[in-house]
């Protein structure tokens, strides 16, 4: 069931809403270019994220290049216009780009997408599969893709979509087409990443993805737990605060010594907020325990501080290259 | 008393005005008022919606009213902080000790709402047939858009049903806040739509239409898509044809009653920029399309407990402190730098709660600190119920609930 890692070819990245997963695909695209490696960044949301993170125009139905690594790799962003990729299709399939311009122009073309919304998946994965598998002059022209892919409740259907329309239409292109899409998603060279916060509900969302991707046959990859923190009160003192046994007056006379203003009230304040600081810390570290229950290999990205920039993007990078060099080695 | 430090850039720059302060919003009025039938809860994933929803009808069944929350969401989230084992397409009582209301709790599931639409209207056997194709089957299980549009039917459904005072429903976690709006009209219009109807009849709708350009068309769609396909749509749409007036109509109906006195949108969203500008684009909408919005829960907070000290003060202390020594130094550091943080994070927040203020003056502001929004059972239920719901002034550190930090001290 596990790819071999260092076979994988084909990132996806998914997560429940609010986990960040923009930016750790993002990041995992910087950190798979390392080297000199050629890397597709794929936008799959129409939400122009990837252009956000990287500060540049929103990205047209073009692959750009949006940064440069060490070793003169590359990562290439593409936002997919689902339109656009139709009329790709069309030209490549059946050579009618101009006819599709003109059905476009009556709303055909619209229509078509609606005709079977999981067309719109159809195009996306297929666009996915096509960059994957791309070769010029005999070789491959991405060493990796990575998907921004849509959220944990949605991955499942969007991914396996294409073995749907396959179900749907048992004959024609489409269903070629499908097939292909599923060969390669199902195959060793794909790994879904999924990102998750140290909360409940993100943690609940990875596990039942999993679930779901597993009983299709999609193959699973890391768990990327985001913006983890670290304990601000030295280690002995947080179980101590975390059961309530920390007050006021603990804190009272040093405050008083550094000369601050009304003390006991701000004492009260202080050990309350270090209390639910420490409480949130424990909940943290029972949910880490659940991560490391769902048995994938794990990586940790700490939550920085400030903006996240390219700067930033590359802090995190770093994190994810160390841990993909020891999935392939272990 | 303490001056706070300004540095500007430039000497001879005015004064920055005064951040415009949101109006405070008052829920506790909002799902008592005998008038309010159905709050939509809507945001960006991930903030908070569900909870949001389930909160607001516990608030209102405890003073009385009997309260259905309609949720759309396949982690079954809902029925964890409810506390019941499971939640399928029927209302289900949760059991509110104390409370004067009924609170009930209900998860779309999809096929069966679609299914129920289709054996509500037409006979046994032509459900039957209608059931068996595969296109139906596709299309009521498991492509977007058709969760937005069943939500809206089971909304329909539910009131008018007249069993409940009050609706609150959690909209689909969609790829855009903006689905829940667009996604039925969307499909009704091409479930309804001159194409489909030309497709599957083109001798029914006469020669006119029949023209060259539109044979064209009908080979490549069926070039694209098989003709097996085409066959299979064609028959689901004639079936469902005959026996309803119209997907369209009925997005429609829903769609207005959305638009009817007595229903109020709450969007939710987090101190963060996208979920913020996501909230912006919602209210932006509303207002075009003239849908009543009772203003913005901004969940997950985190406001200090004390404002009488500032980061940068904090953290000078907490350097004091270390210097000076002794027992317990690195403790009374440690909580001086909690602090610290809490109160940066607060002010960075604040500031995205002053610029969507900024942009839409107009919108009441209601925060809810992240505590209260960490929601496992109804206790917690019950908590965040109370941040949402008390009253704008009474708070324990006096800054007002539409604020994370109080005016003028950023």
């Amino acid at each position: 069931m596990s790819p071999d890692p260092s076979s994988v070819r084909c990132h996806v990245v998914t997560g429940k809403g609010g986990t960040g997963k923009t930016t750790v695909a993002a990041a995992l695209a910087l950190a798979l270019a390392a080297d000199g490696r050629q890397v597709l960044l794929v936008e799959t949301e129409g939400r122009q994220g990837i252009a956000q993170l990287f500060d540049t125009p929103p990205l047209p139905y073009e692959e750009r290049r949006v940064a440069v690594t060490r070793g003169g790799g590359e990562v290439k962003a593409l936002a997919i216009d689902v339109e656009e990729a139709l009329l790709e299709y069309l030209e490549m399939f059946y050579n009618l780009r101009r006819a599709g311009r003109a059905l476009r122009r009556v709303g055909a073309v619209d229509f078509a997408t609606t005709i079977a919304p999981g067309l719109r998946d159809v195009l996306l994965t297929g666009k996915v599969k096509e960059a994957v598998t791309r070769r010029r002059d005999g070789r491959l022209v991405y060493d990796a893709v990575v998907v921004d892919a849509p959220p944990t409740g949605r991955i499942t259907r969007f991914l396996n979509v294409t073995g749907e329309m396959a179900g749907l239409t048992r004959s024609g292109p489409i269903k070629t087409q499908s097939d292909g899409v599923m060969a390669v998603l199902k195959s060793p060279q794909t790994a879904v990443h999924l990102v998750t916060l140290l909360e409940d509900m993100p943690v609940q969302e990875t596990a039942d993805a999993m679930a779901e991707l597993t009983a299709v046959g999609l193959p699973l990859g890391s768990v990327v737990v985001n913006m983890a923190t670290e304990p601000v009160l030295p280690e002995h003192d947080l179980t101590r605060a975390a059961e309530g046994r920390l007050t006021g007056a603990d804190l009272a006379p040093a405050l008083a010594a550094a000369q601050l203003h009304e003390v006991p009230a701000l004492a009260d304040a202080l050990a309350a907020q270090a209390v639910e600081h420490a409480r949130r810390w424990a909940a943290q570290d029972e949910l880490r325990d659940e991560v490391e229950a769902l048995d994938r290999p794990t990586v940790e990205l700490p939550l920085l501080p400030g903006p996240m920039d390219l700067g930033a993007l590359f802090e995190l990078a770093g994190r994810l290259e160390e841990h993909l060099r020891s999935e392939v080695a272990a | 008393m303490t001056q706070t430090v300004e540095r500007s850039r430039r000497p001879a720059r005015p004064a920055a005005p005064p951040a415009p302060e949101a109006l405070p919003l008052e829920l506790a009025e909002l799902v008592t008022d005998p008038d309010t039938r159905i709050v939509v809860c809507c945001g960006a994933g991930g903030v908070g919606k569900t909870t949001t929803s389930a909160a607001l009808a516990l608030a209102a069944a405890e003073v009385g009213r009997t309260v259905v929350v309609l949720t759309i969401d396949p982690a079954r989230r809902l029925a964890q902080s409810l506390g019941l084992r499971e939640l399928d397409n029927e209302p289900r009582r949760v059991d509110v000790p104390g409370a004067e209301g009924e609170l009930h709790a209900m998860m779309l599931d999809m096929k069966r709402t679609f299914d129920d639409v289709v054996v509500a209207h037409s006979t046994p056997e032509r459900a039957e047939q209608i059931f068996e194709n595969p296109f139906y089957q596709a299309l009521s299980s498991s492509f977007s858009g058709t969760q937005e549009y069943m939500a809206m039917e089971k909304l329909g459904q539910l009131r008018a049903g007249e069993k409940w005072d009050l609706i609150v429903v959690d909209t689909p976690p969609s790829r855009s806040a903006l689905d829940f709006l667009d996604a039925p009209n969307r499909l009704g219009r091409f479930l309804d739509g001159t194409m489909i109807r030309l497709l599957v009849a083109p001798s029914r709708a006469g020669f006119k239409f029949a023209s060259a350009g539109f044979l064209f068309f009908s080979r490549i769609i069926s070039k694209i898509l098989g003709g097996q396909l085409l066959r299979d749509i064609s028959s689901f749409v004639a079936a469902l044809d005959t026996m309803f007036g119209g997907f369209r109509e009925r997005a429609n109906a829903t769609y207005e009653l959305l638009r009817r006195p007595g229903t109020w949108f709450v969007v939710v969203a987090t101190p963060e920029p996208d979920a913020l500008r996501e909230a912006s684009y919602f209210v932006d909408r509303l207002s075009t399309e003239q849908m009543p919005l009772a203003g913005l829960v901004l969940n997950r907070t985190h406001p200090p407990t004390t404002t009488a000290l500032s980061a940068t003060r904090a953290d000078g202390a907490a350097e004091e402190v270390l210097e000076a020594g002794g027992e317990g130094a690195e403790l009374v550091a440690g909580a001086l730098r909690v602090h610290a943080e809490r109160m940066a994070l607060a002010t960075r927040e604040q500031h995205l709660a002053d610029r969507f203020t900024s942009a839409h003056p107009e919108v009441a502001v209601r925060t809810v600190p992240a505590a209260a929004g960490d929601v496992h059972d109804l206790d917690g239920l019950r908590g965040m119920a109370d941040a949402l719901t008390g009253p704008d002034a009474d708070t324990p550190t006096a800054v007002p609930r539409r604020r994370i930090l109080p005016a003028r001290r950023r």
